[in-house]
């Protein structure tokens, strides 16, 4: 019973950690109707910001709240000066323009940091565990999931309530509409794509303490991203939430009841949910 | 790298002009190059030349997804993988010969891309693009748990490569003339087959699904057929590949993979068959060069994607086309 309470909350740690990294590659994709293959790589930048603050200044939320800035700062930067050029071209051209990019930022982090495999310790007021019920769990991974339920709900609140939401709303149903009623949609694209690169890269802290740190972590998690973007559903952000869970769960019963078949049970229900839905749970209609 | 930009576009069933000359006429001094060249370059250039044909076969055939059926799939290394796997498993473990182990690899992809292709083409655009990539990641991580046939991230060697009409596939000349072999026979067969009516339809399909259909077409049927025929080359190539080196591992299935074969078909320009060849020529060499003189290769590989993708917006091959037409009027 307890291993079973625990493999739940395991799931939710992971489910809350793949929600930061898809929430912004579904949001990019609804929006911006760009790939964004290097999402993953801010989210390993991100990483690699957090673990130098911590160094410096041995503080884990000032890393928490730092690293995610300086990213979304590059991320402007990337979506500003190359991105943007593409935009009037097919997709394809995007995807090869950020897969250039995954590159560079995947040889510049270990020129930097090198080729080792880094853990971020946990805040000290958040080691050593509780008990959740039958079950003893640890702080740090219980702090995660109430994080990552907050900040879902913030992200929520921000869409479905402020003016800044409304207009990205707008602009995923139909930009050339919100353009036309004077949205200014080139300035919307810079900020998703700072806030996705922003919750990537915040993601990329909040894994450090328990999933390690090392150049090669973004090719492994932007696959289970896009996964979730696509059993979700392109650019829908309750989409992104509950295929982040149920992926997350999916994962992590599938590593403690069958430890050979790994990543396996992530595909299969990625395959029984396009077999019923194959444009995703949450999808509207194909995004073509 | 627009796809179906009037310069990329084939030029399926032009007269014989005087450019098409030309064209012929270049093919067979390549040809006849490639066919001398083992006498006179060195063992590294004939290895070089031996995988330029080898993955040139591998970008053709996402060329036919791309460039000429509009299905832009970021998974085409499963069928690499799959047909180089078949080769040096069935060769490592149950003795087969590497020219069965081809042919079966070529019918494993092909099984494969029927049942991979049935989920996929449900979808289009950037969500079959995703699903491509995810499935192949399936099969990446099956040839990276199963350790006992795979050998996972090790991977598995000491391939036997017996002779072969009294001809040893060890000695590196002999393979080079069979890849070449190949090579031209894969590119014959997909000419013809873009020549085709089938390859027509496939064009179609890429301009405009909707009218295909509504001319009765059944475009599901033959995105499908695509896919399989794509996935039989790109098997092929795999296959080829497992013979000249003798060795696989689960490395050659990641998704990464999937996205440097994108890239020479991109590089070199969709829809003309030959720009992929030429993509792939670009790639391998730069790659090979530029990884002689600095630790920072992929910093620098990225940096020429990025540089590509904003300034060579036909790919080289479709720049170079357009070129010589402005030259020729």
């Amino acid at each position: 019973m307890d291993f079973l309470v625990t493999q739940i909350l395991n799931g939710l740690v992971y489910g809350v950690l793949l929600f930061l990294l898809s929430a912004g590659l579904s949001l990019i994709l609804g929006l911006m109707h760009v790939v964004n293959l290097a999402h993953g790589s801010f989210y390993m930048l991100g990483a690699f910001f957090g673990l130098t603050v911590v160094h410096l200044t041995g503080n884990f939320w000032l890393a928490l709240v730092i690293a995610p800035v300086l990213t979304s700062g590059v991320g402007v930067v990337v979506e500003r000066l190359f991105l943007r050029q593409v935009y009037q071209r097919g997709y394809l051209d995007q995807v090869l323009l950020t897969f250039g990019f995954t590159l560079i930022f995947y040889d510049l982090v270990k020129w930097i940091w090198g080729g080792d495999i880094y853990q971020l310790s946990a805040p000290l007021s958040l080691i050593g565990s509780v008990p959740v019920w039958v079950a003893s769990f640890p702080k740090y991974r219980l702090f995660l999931i109430a994080f990552g339920f907050a900040l879902s709900i913030l992200l929520w609140l921000f869409l479905d309530r402020s003016r800044l939401g409304a207009m990205i709303r707008a602009s995923v149903d139909n930009s050339n509409m919100a353009a036309g009623i004077g949205i200014n949609v080139y300035r919307l694209f810079t900020s998703v794509f700072a806030l996705g690169v922003g919750l990537a890269a915040l993601g990329g802290v909040a894994a450090g303490p328990i999933m390690g740190i090392y150049a090669g972590m973004d090719a492994e998690i932007l696959i289970v991203g896009f996964i979730v973007v696509v059993c979700g559903g392109m650019g829908s952000l309750l989409g992104a939430f509950v295929s982040s869970i149920l992926i997350g769960e999916a994962d992590t019963f599938g590593k403690a009841y069958l430890p050979d078949s790994a990543m396996f049970m992530i595909y299969v229900v990625m395959i029984v949910v396009l077999l019923t839905r194959p444009t995703g749970l949450f999808g509207i209609r194909d995004q073509e | 790298m627009v796809i179906g930009s009037a310069e990329a576009k084939p030029t399926a069933k032009s007269p014989r002009t005087k450019s098409s000359k030309i064209d012929w006429l270049i093919g067979v001094g390549v040809l006849a190059i490639l066919a001398i060249a083992p006498l006179f370059f060195g063992s590294f250039l004939q290895g070089m030349i031996t995988e330029v044909l080898i993955f040139g076969i591998f970008a053709m055939s996402l060329d036919l997804l791309i460039g000429y059926t509009g299905l832009a799939s970021f998974g085409h290394a499963l069928f690499f993988g799959l047909g180089a796997y078949a080769v040096v498993v069935l060769g490592v473990h149950f003795g087969f010969p590497p020219f069965l182990g081809i042919l079966a690899g070529i019918a494993l992809s092909v099984v494969v891309a029927v049942v991979v292709g049935y989920f996929c083409i449900k979808v289009t655009g950037i969500a079959f693009l995703m699903l491509t990539m995810a499935f192949s990641q399936l099969f990446f991580s099956i040839a990276l748990k199963w350790r006992s046939v795979t050998g996972g991230s090790d991977g598995i060697g000491g391939l036997d490569r017996p002779a072969m009409f009294g001809l040893s596939l060890d000695d590196p000349m002999t393979i080079y003339y069979f890849v070449l072999i190949v090579f031209l026979i894969a590119y014959w067969a997909m000419r013809r087959l873009i020549e085709s009516p089938l390859g027509h339809a496939f064009v179609g399909i890429r301009e405009n699904d909707m009218r295909m259909r509504s001319i009765g077409f059944p475009t599901a049927r033959y995105k499908l057929i695509a896919f399989v025929i794509a996935g039989g080359f790109g098997g092929l190539a795999g296959g080829l590949y497992g013979i000249y080196t003798g060795f696989v591992s689960s490395d050659l299935l990641y998704w990464t993979r999937s996205g440097d074969v994108l890239i020479m078909t991109l590089l070199g320009g969709v829809g003309t068959l030959v720009g992929p060849v030429i993509g792939a020529a670009v790639f391998l060499l730069a790659k090979s060069y530029i990884s002689s003189y600095t630790d920072h290769w992929i910093l620098v590989i990225g940096v020429i994607f990025v540089f590509c993708v904003l300034f060579f917006k036909q790919g080289i091959y479709g720049k170079l086309l357009a070129a010589w037409r402005e030259k020729m009027g």
